[in-house]
Formats: structure tokens, C-alpha cells, sequence
């Protein structure tokens, strides 16, 4: 039998910020999605001979926000660098990137981010932070190994990405994911950009186990596809090692749809980038009176909301975590909260139910037409008694979706039933119709519950249960005395 | 009017009071092109006549409907052809660039146009600035007007040959180890070299960005103040330009001349000593002018001979990166993309389009950048460019200027320095340091040796241009050696 080797997981991750409205080097709008190719474009971004790239500002604002939200150390100076390699999408056959190495380095270094997972805290480090310049995009004929020619589209050319690489801390596709959700919460915290977009939000992992080569595998397109692929490539490294192979160093592609990674090429020695400092972008100086003033512009990010949360509504670690690493969710308990102080139910109800409904439904978080007023006064209702927590969990898809008040339904007699009157006129119609289970209820009490759940049934779950079980047994009890 | 050997500032007047003069100027001065250029060749692409003068026309409506008067109203500018013209051919004497016509101009083009400059034509050059003859142009090399069996010197060979010939009243070159200064040296005019920084880089075609600079050429001192007054200042474009406030270049100029201070002036012993007998006694004659007035003195600057090696390791470094775009997919020559995968299209792009001196390198830069030599090479070199600089800017605290033999050589024959790269290398020593150090120099003709020009060059203080301007105008008071227009 094989020991179970250790796991080491480090990601690189590009993220596009999609919250600037121009490119990172030229004045062209970076709102190119779903425009007509090679339209998003100028002389900078096509690299047409004698062009100069001149950095956005605001750029460099956002990056050192994520570098503060990442507990990054944030380097004093500026340099960007070359990288080269040849490539049709890359009108330069240069990309301008940051290189961490000596004589160079990279806007923000030696961070950490924490997660949560399986009810333990964790640190992930952050090895480093590079600004850089989007690739253009190739166009296949179908797939890459069909297509009679390719086609490119410079719209992307010069969208200013930032690169975040960890240190191999991560140890399970699940903690892998537990980063990523995090990541992806603090970028939204810092609102510099909407992950969802398509291409904004790409992930390469680096994967090794206990006696094999690091493995990585490029451009994954979400979490749950970085899951995926993390798990499929330890099992299959795992599998190697176990039979005394050798885990190659190579790299992966993930093929989504067969559900496996297959080898893009191998990497026997490190490509020669030959970087140097671009010429053209001489060093600028980040002052700390800069650092200080986005520090200070940085909205509540989610390690403080979560303690907030823990201490504010006295939750515990698990549902502020989850609460909060969905924004507009927290911002939703939030609003419910003033209303309403049970906050535990309060959030058990959002966390389940509730995200369940509108995931369920596909609805943008935005758009939604439920209010918290609606949510607050259905907790309400239960707590009173007026309604049952089947009842709620009935009318939850509708409210949900439609953003329908409860009061109008418990004005039409939505409410649970409590008339003994009504309630004994259904039990005898239940009776009358299941003499079967009449005969077995007598001489079982435990048979009960069937006609209790057929009651239920016929009140669509309204009739109080307490009251039913009482009312059957006294009616059980007549017929005993009259036989 | 002389229209061809008039300085501009003349021409400027005459304009301003007839503007309809400036039709018969270009006229003339079209005539004087049909006739030399077969002889010179200094144009890559000369505008047609028809072209310009109808550009000529609107200009002359649009100055006489507006007060305002144009800097350069009326003047034929002469553009080398690494300088982007939105709409006319831009090739950088290179293969890969023949059919490349800009979408836009650079910056310094924007500025000349405003002015009511007229951009005649392109001028021939190096391919990609990669010589000091304007013989590695793909096309054709330029000759010397002085000698047509002689080079102009380079790269901006075309732009000088072009003045000297008077095919032009002033032109544009670039300089990014002495391809202003030389080619002004070898055909008797004024050139001048900016500080890094100064004049926009945006639209010039890029050899080595951290040494490439856009300036001036022209026949006197106060037309290359002039034409340097529309050029020089910040550029949001590039990122490399300097936001300081600038002088009227011209006006200090002649208030310096006026006042005529005396300046301290460094001889730089070694820079006299690496150049030929004839150059090196021309150059102490003129420096002999200088010191009758100025106070002059011997320094040595030992290390300066390694400034050519710094030089070639930083320039082929950045010039292997900035060439790396010419692959043929947006622009440039264009060949068979036929069931053929792009490796295999971009390695006949390059084959075919690049030329001997520029694949060469290319090869080299990418060599320098290489893992593992890269620190020997290129970090080496930075180490030296960082003392050097450090070194001049002790100079400097002492001396306003630094004189020397602008080349170390008269005008080579035709194919004589691009047989021998080590020598045509070393010919541009004298030129690279104020590339390296980012300081101005200036190129001013000093006097002829068996009817060959010489140049005396001028490095002053990074931003002291008028400084430069004002030895320039005093030589030429003393020398008499201005508006000089080669027979041909």
C-alpha cells in the first residue's frame, strides 16, 4: 500500500480590471465585449511602429488597493519590464509585465490572504502582484487542431491585468476553492472588477504531490473548473507515484468538457523571456502619502466584515464567512437585521433557502424584487404561529422570484389553519375516505402520523399539528367507545 | 531672393509680408531637386510638387484670413523617414516598412504642421538607424554632396545630404549615438542633439529608446534655434518626455549672444587623440577661435573609449525588443499566409525584410538578454552608463561645455566604413556619450580638408541647449562658415 503523498497547491491568477474605462496604456475604452473585432483599438494597443504606451493612473491605484486588501508589501517604485516571446496576439511580440527578480520587482510582494475551510482557519501567502498588459485574442475555426487559418482580434490588446501568484500552501481542490471564493470577494469588495465578466478572471494552477514534479495546468476558466482539475490531477499524479512513475514536468491543459488535463507541451527548461526594463516607462515612484490615501479610500473588506458579523450579530465563523463572501448577500442580512433580531435564523434562512431559491431561479443578485421587509416579515409570521415552517418554505420560491409581500397572502387566508371546527370536518373527510388506516390507527397509535400526514396534505401543510393529532385521537377514542 | 541658400529666418520675413511668395520659393526649390537629387539621392519619398502645392494654397488662404502668424509658415521641411507621416510612407529605409503609410503623425510632424511647415518628402537613412553612413538603407545609399563618391555619414544621412544640396531649408533628423551629428559633421551643417527628454519620441520610429532623440538640423545657428523652438517640449504621449519649463530657444540664444559671457570650456584630450591627423588639426584650429575668448581648458576622460561598447550592448539590446513587433500581420511587408503555420510566415518576414546590419543586431540584442549573459553584457553596461553619467555631471559642475572632433574621420568613400564594422563602429566615439549621458550635443562646421567637411561637437549640461546654441553662433561669427550649399 502507497502513503498518501502531500499535496502542494500555488495559483497564479489573472484578473482583468474591468472597472477601468480605458486600456492600460492608451486612452482606448476597454468596453470591448461583444464589439466587432479589432473596432477597440489605436495605434498603442496594435503596437504600430513608433507608438508609446503611458500608464493609466487609476491602474495603479487599483492594484495597490488589492496589494493593501492582500496584506501586501508594497514596493516604493514602479518598473515595468518586457517580456518577450512571439505570438500573433501580442502586437508588440513583447507583453509589458512586472518580472519579481534582481534589479526589478513587482508592484506588491509577501502578502497572505485567510480562509476558511472545514471549520479551520488557514493562511495562503501571496508571493506577489504584477501589473500587466492583456494579449489580443485568437479565433479558431472550430478547435485549434481543424482550423484551416486563425483569426485574430486586438480588442483585448492592452487591458490591464493584474497577475496575483501564491505560495504552494494550498493543500486540497477545496482550499483551493476557499481562496478562490475569497479572492474573488475582495476584488468585489474593492469594486475594481466584475469577475463574472466573461475572460475577466482566469486561473493557472501549479500542482505537485509528495515525490513528483510541479505540473501546471493553464487557463481555467472558473472555480468549480479549478476544482475539477485539481482533483482529476491528483488523483492522476497520486496514481503515477503509487506505481513507482515518475510525475513528469510538464505542462497541462484542462479539457472541460471530458473532465480530464491533457499535456500542452513539456517544460524541460524555462523560456527565455529575456526581460529588461522597458525603456519607454521610466521607473515611477509610488509615494507612502499615495499609499496612505487609497488605504483610506479602501471600503470595509471581508475579513472585517466577517469579524463584524461574529461580533455585531454574534454569529459564528461559518455563517458570517458565508454570509459575507457574498456581498450583496451580507449587504441583504444587513438591511434584514435592522428589522429583525433573531439573527441566527435570520441567516440559516439566507444562507439555505434563500440562495438556494435564487440561484435556482438565475437571478442577478442585482435585479432582485424581494426586499428584506418581504424576508423580515415571513420570519415574523413563523414566529408567531400565523404560519408554519412548511408554509414558509412553500411560499419562499415565490416570494423570492416575485418579490411578493406576505401580508397580501395572509390577507387571502394564507395563514395556518387553527379552527377546530375546520380542522375536524377535514379529519372526518381523511377518515371517511382511509378506513384502512382508521382500523390500523386503533389498534396502533403510532398509525396516526399517516392520517395526521393526510391531513397535512389536504390543508397543503396549513392545519396546526398539534390540534389535528388531537382531534384525531378524540375521534379514534368515540369510535372505540361506540364499538 | 535667393530662395534656396536663404536662411529660413529670411525666408520667414519675406513670407510674412508677401505669404503668395512662398509658391515660387517651392517652386524653385523643386527645380533644384529635379536637378541634384538623381546625383544626391537623399529622398526615399519625395512628395509631388502638385500635392504640396495645393497644401501650399489652403495654407497661404488660412494664413491670410487669421492674425495668426505660423512659426514656420511656408517652410519645406525635409523629414527623416523614421519619423511617422500620417497618410505618406514611412519605411525606415527598411524592406519590412516599404508600403507602411501611418495612421497618424508623431508628435514633432503634428507640431510642424500647425506651424504651417510643408513636409516635402522623406529622407533616406540606415535601415532602422543602424549605421553611420546611410549605406545600410534597404533602397539605395545617399551621397555626400561635397564628394558624390563619399558618404553623407548616417543615419541621418538623407536629411543632411538634402541641406547641403539644398533640397531643403532645414530638415528632421533623429540621433541615438550621433546619426545627427555625424551626417552634420561630413556635409558642413548645424545639427543638434537634444537633451533626452526634451523633444517627443512619440511617432519616431524606436532603434534603442533610452538613447533615440528627434532634433534639428539645418545650414545656421539661428534656424536650427528656430526650428528647435517648434519641436521641444512636454509630451503627455511619451512618458520619457520632461515637463519643465522651456525658453524661447532663439530669443536666450541671442540674449546670450548679446550679453556674450565667457564660458569654460573642457577640451576632452582623449576625443582629439582617437581622430585622424587632418580632423584633430582642423579641431584645435577652431578650438584655438574659442579659447581667444573663452576660457579654455585640457581634460582627460580615460574610460571614454569603452562608451562605444556600452553603447552598441544597450542599443542592440533595445533594439532586438523594439524590432520584435515587425512580424507582418498587421503592417509591413506582406507575404503568403497560405496553408502555413505563422512561425513559418514570420521567419520569411523577417528574412526578407530585415536587412544585413539590422539581423545582426537583432541577433546580438537578443543575445545580450540572454539568461546568463545578460548581467555580463547588458547590467555591465548599465554599471558604465550610470558612472559616466556620474562623471560628466562632475564636469559640468566646472565647465559649461565639452568640445571634441564631432567624427573622428573625414566623410568616408562609399563602402569604405561598411566593409570594416570595427572602424565604423569606433567612428561614432566621440558621439555616443552624450546619447548615454542623455546630455545635448551639437554638431557646427568648422572649416573643410581637401574640400571635406569637419565638425566640431559641442556636449553641454542636460537642458542647456542655449549654451550650445551660443558657442554655435560664436564660431559661426568667427568662422563664417553658414548657409554653405554644396555645388553638386
Amino acid at each position: 500500500m502507497s502513503s498518501i503523498p502531500e499535496v502542494k497547491i500555488g495559483l497564479e491568477i489573472h484578473v482583468q480590471l474591468t472597472s477601468l474605462k480605458t486600456k492600460l496604456f492608451c486612452p482606448t475604452p476597454s468596453n470591448y465585449r461583444g464589439e466587432e473585432p479589432n473596432t477597440y483599438v489605436c495605434p498603442v494597443c496594435l503596437g504600430l511602429p513608433g507608438t508609446l504606451p503611458v500608464v493609466n493612473k487609476k491602474a495603479i491605484e487599483y492594484a495597490i488597493a488589492l496589494a493593501l486588501a492582500l496584506n501586501c508589501e508594497i514596493n516604493d517604485k514602479l518598473v515595468f519590464v518586457r517580456k518577450h516571446y512571439f505570438y500573433p496576439d501580442l502586437p508588440k511580440n513583447y507583453q509589458i509585465s512586472q518580472y519579481d527578480g534582481p534589479g526589478f520587482s513587482s508592484i506588491a510582494r509577501n502578502g497572505y490572504v485567510k480562509i476558511f475551510v472545514d471549520g479551520k482557519s488557514k493562511i495562503v501567502r501571496i508571493r506577489r502582484i504584477n501589473i500587466e498588459e492583456d494579449p489580443g485574442k485568437i479565433h479558431y475555426i472550430g478547435s485549434i487542431e481543424t482550423s484551416p487559418y486563425s483569426l485574430v482580434d486586438y480588442n483585448r490588446s492592452g487591458i490591464a491585468l493584474l497577475e496575483i501568484v501564491t505560495e504552494p500552501d494550498i493543500e486540497s481542490p477545496k482550499e483551493a476553492r476557499a481562496f478562490l471564493d475569497k479572492l474573488i470577494a475582495i476584488l468585489e469588495y474593492l469594486g475594481i472588477t466584475d469577475t463574472s465578466r466573461e475572460g475577466a478572471f482566469r486561473v493557472d494552477a501549479n500542482i505537485s504531490v509528495a515525490g513528483g514534479s510541479r505540473v501546471e495546468i493553464k487557463n481555467i476558466g472558473s472555480i468549480k473548473e479549478v476544482e475539477k482539475a485539481l482533483t482529476y490531477e491528483i488523483i492522476r499524479q497520486k496514481n503515477i507515484v503509487g506505481k513507482g512513475g515518475e510525475v513528469k514536468r510538464e505542462t497541462r491543459h484542462w479539457d472541460s468538457s471530458k473532465g480530464v488535463t491533457v499535456p500542452l507541451r513539456s517544460k524541460e527548461f524555462e523560456e527565455d523571456y529575456r526581460y529588461f526594463p522597458d525603456p519607454d516607462l521610466p521607473p515611477m515612484i509610488i509615494t507612502k502619502t499615495f499609499i496612505e490615501s487609497v488605504a483610506k479610500s479602501l471600503p470595509e473588506l471581508p475579513d472585517s466584515r466577517i469579524e463584524r458579523f461574529i461580533k455585531q450579530y454574534e454569529l459564528d465563523e461559518y455563517r458570517a464567512t458565508v454570509l459575507v463572501l457574498i456581498k450583496w448577500l451580507a449587504d441583504f442580512f444587513e438591511e434584514c437585521a435592522k428589522l429583525y433580531n433573531n439573527y441566527k435564523k435570520l441567516a440559516d434562512l439566507l444562507i439555505t433557502d434563500f440562495l438556494r431559491w435564487v440561484k435556482e431561479f438565475n437571478l442577478s443578485p442585482r435585479e432582485l424584487k424581494v426586499q428584506s421587509i418581504h424576508i423580515v416579515k415571513l420570519l415574523q409570521y413563523l414566529d408567531k404561529g400565523v404560519i408554519s415552517i412548511k408554509m414558509l418554505k412553500e411560499s419562499l420560491p415565490r416570494i423570492v422570484k416575485e418579490g411578493i409581500d406576505i401580508d397580501k397572502l395572509v390577507a387571502e387566508g394564507y395563514t395556518k389553519l387553527d379552527d377546530e371546527i375546520v380542522i375536524e370536518k377535514i379529519v372526518r373527510e381523511v377518515m371517511a375516505e382511509n378506513p384502512k388506516a382508521v382500523k390500523d390507527a386503533l389498534e396502533n397509535p403510532k398509525a396516526v402520523n399517516y392520517l395526521v400526514g393526510m391531513v397535512m396534505k389536504k390543508t397543503r401543510g396549513r392545519a396546526d399539528p398539534n390540534k389535528t393529532v388531537e382531534i384525531i385521537k378524540r375521534l379514534l377514542d368515540e369510535i372505540r367507545k361506540k364499538s | 531672393m535667393n530662395f534656396i541658400a536663404a536662411p529660413m529666418y529670411k525666408l520667414l520675413d519675406e513670407f510674412n509680408t508677401n505669404p503668395d511668395l512662398v509658391v515660387d520659393y517651392l517652386s524653385k526649390l523643386y527645380d533644384r531637386i529635379a536637378k541634384v537629387e538623381e546625383k544626391v539621392k537623399a529622398f526615399i519619398t519625395l512628395r509631388p510638387f502638385n500635392d504640396v502645392l495645393n497644401e501650399v494654397e489652403s495654407l497661404i488662404r488660412i494664413r491670410k484670413s487669421s492674425r495668426n502668424s505660423m512659426a514656420l509658415f511656408g517652410i519645406a521641411v525635409a523629414i527623416k523617414d523614421n519619423i511617422s507621416t500620417k497618410g505618406l510612407r514611412t519605411t525606415c529605409a527598411s524592406r519590412i516598412l516599404e508600403n507602411y503609410i501611418p495612421p497618424y503623425d508623431a508628435t514633432v510632424i503634428a507640431k510642424l504642421k500647425s506651424e504651417g511647415a510643408i513636409i516635402i518628402g522623406k529622407t533616406n537613412m540606415d535601415e532602422f538607424a543602424m549605421g553611420s553612413t546611410t549605406e545600410t538603407s534597404a533602397f539605395f545609399a545617399t551621397r555626400n554632396p561635397w564628394d558624390l563618391t563619399r558618404s553623407p555619414g548616417g543615419s541621418s544621412g538623407g536629411s543632411a545630404a538634402a541641406l547641403a544640396a539644398g533640397e531643403a531649408t532645414v530638415a528632421l533628423g533623429s540621433d541615438t549615438g550621433g546619426s545627427i551629428r555625424n551626417p552634420a559633421a561630413f556635409t558642413a551643417i548645424f545639427g543638434l542633439k537634444p537633451t533626452y527628454g526634451l523633444v517627443s519620441r512619440y511617432g519616431l520610429i524606436a532603434y534603442a529608446s533610452s538613447l533615440d532623440q528627434i532634433g534639428p538640423m539645418a545650414r545656421n545657428t539661428d534656424d536650427l534655434a528656430l526650428l528647435l523652438n517648434v519641436i521641444a517640449g512636454y509630451d503627455p504621449k511619451d512618458s520619457t518626455s520632461i515637463n519643465i519649463p522651456l525658453p524661447n530657444f532663439y530669443k536666450a540664444m541671442y540674449d546670450t549672444y548679446y550679453r556674450e559671457p565667457r564660458l569654460k570650456i573642457a577640451i576632452a584630450r582623449e576625443l582629439f587623440e582617437y581622430s585622424e591627423d587632418p580632423v584633430k588639426n582642423m579641431s584645435y584650429k577652431s578650438v584655438d577661435v574659442l579659447c581667444s575668448y573663452h576660457e579654455c581648458r585640457e581634460i582627460s576622460i580615460p574610460y571614454a573609449k569603452h562608451s562605444v561598447a556600452a553603447y552598441y550592448i544597450i542599443s542592440m539590446a533595445e533594439a532586438g525588443s523594439n524590432l520584435a513587433r515587425y512580424d507582418g500581420v498587421r503592417y509591413g511587408l506582406k507575404v503568403n499566409f497560405d496553408n502555413r503555420n505563422w512561425v513559418e510566415v514570420y521567419k520569411e518576414v523577417r528574412t526578407r525584410g530585415f536587412g544585413y546590419e539590422v539581423k545582426k543586431r537583432i541577433a546580438l540584442g537578443a543575445y545580450i538578454l540572454s539568461t546568463g549573459y545578460w548581467d555580463m553584457y547588458y547590467l555591465k553596461a548599465l554599471r558604465f552608463r550610470r558612472m559616466l553619467k556620474e562623471e560628466f555631471n562632475k564636469i559640468f559642475k566646472e565647465f559649461d561645455a565639452i568640445v571634441s572632433p564631432t567624427m573622428p574621420i573625414l566623410p568616408p568613400k562609399l563602402g569604405e566604413l561598411i566593409a570594416d564594422p570595427i572602424k565604423m563602429y569606433y567612428s561614432d566615439v566621440n558621439t555616443v556619450i552624450a546619447n548615454l549621458i542623455g546630455a545635448p550635443a551639437i554638431s557646427i562646421p568648422i572649416g573643410f580638408v581637401n574640400g571635406l567637411p569637419v565638425g566640431l561637437q559641442v556636449m553641454v549640461r542636460h537642458f542647456n541647449e542655449v549654451t550650445a546654441l551660443y558657442i554655435s553662433k560664436f564660431l559661426e561669427d568667427k568662422l563664417k562658415l553658414r548657409d554653405l550649399i554644396a555645388l553638386v
